[in-house]
């Protein structure tokens, strides 16, 4: 019998381990195609071969009994149930059985060997079927828990970030002012740059009536350290100032001076200079 | 002027005497003041090492003084005497001289080419761990009736037996020479500055040599303009540590926070004291608009405004001397110059020409100068350190073609300033003397500016 197995065809031979076990596992097993037909084919047979044949044998139905002796009963399965049957993704559900008639009751998904009345508590994070083998004098009796798990819906799309908003609005949008050397006056030439700062920050405190910024006033390095920054917080209020004129409430507007002491650049030149001359506007601390 | 006639005896004898030599004369850098010689002082023992230290350090201090002529030690003669029983008195007539004037012959000293007025000397000793110096100061006038009678001091100096108690030994035998003239010791002075050695501006203290310094700041912040009360005990600056800048006040003796009330304003900067250290202006935008300068207790109780214009107002510094009026620079007539009001921001006159930029400015211990930095003749930027006699208006450049010169800050001596010279991307503190002459660095750590010499404690 076992050499003539060992001739068959890999399919026909898998169709016998098939047939022959009967193991749970078998029913999980795709049919092995392209390159991995081959090894997959071979450890049916090598399972069917060794593993499964003891147990999964049912024996030949015994004959029909004489007269005083009743037939071995199989086990019966009272119940096995999961309660819940359905839970959400990550909640317990909680697995019931009771068998009797059984000499060993088994569960799989590793939950392995039971005793005939039980539960047990899982977590499963799938739609699983949990399978008991309920094995007696009598044979073996089957059943079968589903527990669906169903995912939460979806979490609402996320509101757009209104502090992200504003930062992408505050350091794109709202532009330095510039100065002339020794000024704080707003130029003429700046008026657009000074409008469209205003509705962005008009925007801003739309978005988030607490949110304060502040207007850093910076100098060119070539005055004194001591004058400019006096100059600097001079250049700072006269933002603020230009900008409450433009509607933008004053009270959300804190300055300070950094005089020279944060330049954006540090080449002695004119167009350096003129970059470091600014009025800047960050989030307030 | 009764030394004039013995004097000129001396002028005549020596002419003749050394007729037909090669004479080395000196060239006397400050012209009718005295001419000082000093011997190089020597020791045994654990204490020789240290005289190279003591030496160099009295010589340094005699040459930088302007009220003062340092001889040159190689007119000395060979032989110098250590103490007053190497010493003969002085000499009857020329005739009994010998060719070549004798070192321990007092009234020798007199002679060309060292022609000295005055001839320090002495000698050190280890006393018990210690270092003990002995110094004499003697007047080398050929008609003194006795050596007792020509000897103007003779002290000693007791010091650590270390380089550095020889410097301080030497200060101290330097001071005391320079003040027979009149001149104040720096002995015990520092200089607060700002430093970024750390990463980020602090606020530091050295001694007025530059050895000892230390950090008093450590807020990772902007922590710059010092100043200091004129006691010596507070250094008040500016800092940012609380988010705006704002005064704080340090106790040099605790190296603590004073109380410092600021006003709620977006500034509170640049603090000056009066002479009796109880008193403050600075400067605040608390009644909105440009910074204006404001008066108060010192700890910021008590406020009441000084000035009341539409332009910036920065850096006061109240006249050491009289306590009633102060400079400070302002922006009224367009760029930065330094103006003198009184402390009721009356009587408001401008020192500055009115041309480029004048700020930083600092008066003179005695209050009759001011020394200031000034763009005149260059760009913007460009400052270099002048000193103005307050009552003449008279103007002496002191530093040229030497980088970006500022922040001078006079000397309690009068005759030194410190000031921050940026040569280069870093900027270093400075010491000149108060004609100009002597400049040399006391940092290289970093970049240091903001220099503001500081009184000893009194």
């Amino acid at each position: 019998m076992k050499t003539r197995r060992f001739h068959l065809t890999l399919s026909s031979a898998l169709a016998t381990a098939r047939r022959t076990t009967g193991c749970a596992t078998d029913s999980r097993m795709a049919a092995p195609v392209g390159r991995w037909a081959t090894p997959v084919a071979l450890c049916a047979l090598l399972v069917a071969a060794t593993g499964c044949h003891k147990k999964a044998i049912p024996p030949p139905p015994p004959p029909p009994p004489a007269a005083a002796t009743p037939p071995a009963a199989k086990p019966v399965v009272e119940y096995f149930t999961a309660e819940p049957a359905t839970i959400n993704n990550g909640q317990p559900s909680s697995l019931r059985w009771s068998v009797t008639g059984a000499t060993g009751v088994q569960i799989d998904n590793g939950i392995g060997s039971v005793s005939p009345n039980g539960r047990h508590a899982v977590y499963p994070t799938g739609t699983t079927t949990y399978h008991l083998v309920a094995t007696g004098p009598g044979g073996q009796t089957d059943a079968d828990a589903t527990i669906t798990v169903s995912s939460p819906p979806p979490p609402a799309p996320a509101p757009a970030n209104p502090s992200s908003t504003i930062q992408e609005i505050l350091s794109h949008q709202v532009q330095d002012i510039h100065f002339d050397y020794d000024k704080s006056e707003v130029r003429a030439q700046d008026q657009a740059v000074l409008q469209a700062d205003a509705t962005a920050l008009k925007q801003i405190f739309s978005l988030d009536s607490n949110f304060v910024v502040t207007i850093e006033g910076h100098c060119d390095e070539r005055g004194s350290a001591e004058y400019n920054l006096a100059l600097g917080d001079r250049r700072a209020g006269a933002t603020r100032d230009a900008l409450a004129a433009l509607g933008v409430p004053s009270d959300k507007l804190k300055t300070i001076s950094y005089g020279k002491e944060r330049p954006l650049c540090t080449d002695a030149s004119e167009e350096c200079y003129a970059r470091n001359r600014r009025a800047h506007f960050s989030a307030a601390q | 002027m009764r030394t004039l006639p013995a004097f000129l005896i001396f002028l005549f004898g020596s002419a003749s005497m050394f007729a037909g030599q090669q004479i080395t004369g000196q060239i006397v850098k400050n012209p009718g003041k005295p001419l000082i010689a000093v011997t190089d002082f020597r020791a045994s023992g654990s204490a020789a090492d240290l005289m190279a230290s003591f030496n160099s350090t009295v010589r340094a201090d005699v040459e930088s003084s302007p009220l003062v002529n340092f001889v040159p030690k190689t007119l000395y003669p060979l032989q110098v005497p250590q103490q007053p029983s190497d010493l003969q008195a002085g000499v009857s007539a020329p005739s009994a001289q010998a060719t070549t004037p004798q070192g321990n012959r007092l009234t020798d000293w007199s002679l060309p080419p060292m022609a000295a007025n005055y001839l320090g000397m002495g000698y050190g000793a280890d006393n018990n761990g210690n270092l003990v110096v002995f110094g004499w100061f003697y007047s080398t006038a050929p008609n003194m009736p006795s050596l007792q009678q020509a000897q103007v001091f003779g002290k000693i100096y007791t010091a650590a037996l270390t380089q550095e108690g020889a410097v301080d030994a030497g200060h101290r035998f330097a001071a005391d020479i320079l003040a027979q003239f009149g001149g104040k010791s720096l002995v015990g002075t520092r200089i607060a500055f700002v430093s970024n050695r750390t990463g980020s501006k602090e606020i530091w203290v050295m001694n007025w040599d530059g050895t000892g310094e230390r950090q008093l700041t450590r807020y990772g912040s902007i922590s710059t303009f010092p100043s200091a009360s004129p006691d010596g005990r507070i250094v008040a600056f500016t800092t940012y540590a609380t988010g705006f800048p704002a005064i704080q006040l340090f106790s040099l003796d605790t190296g603590r926070k004073l109380p410092f009330y600021n006003q709620r304003a977006s500034m509170n900067a640049f603090v000056t004291f009066t002479p009796d250290s109880k008193r403050v202006v600075f400067s605040s935008t608390a009644a909105g608009g440009p910074a204006q300068l404001y008066m108060a207790n010192a700890d910021g109780s008590g406020l009441r405004r000084l000035t009341s214009s539409n332009s910036i107002e920065v850096e006061a510094k109240i006249n050491p001397v009289t306590g009633t009026d102060l400079v400070e620079v302002s922006g009224r007539s367009g760029f930065p110059q330094v103006y003198q009001m009184n402390l009721e921001g009356a009587n408001v006159r401008r020192l500055s020409a009115g041309t480029g930029e004048a700020t930083n400015p600092a008066w003179s211990p005695d209050g009759s100068h001011i020394a200031f930095a000034w763009t005149k003749g260059f760009e913007p930027g460009n400052y270099n350190i002048f000193v103005m006699d307050v009552s003449s208006g008279q103007i002496t450049q002191l530093t040229s073609n030497e980088g970006r010169n500022e922040n001078p800050s006079w000397a309690p001596d009068g005759a030194h300033i410190v000031y921050a010279s940026k040569r280069g991307s870093q900027s270093q503190i400075w010491v000149m003397n108060a004609d100009g002459t002597g400049k040399h660095a006391l940092t290289k750590s970093g970049s240091n500016e903001k220099p503001v010499w500081v009184n000893a404690e009194q």
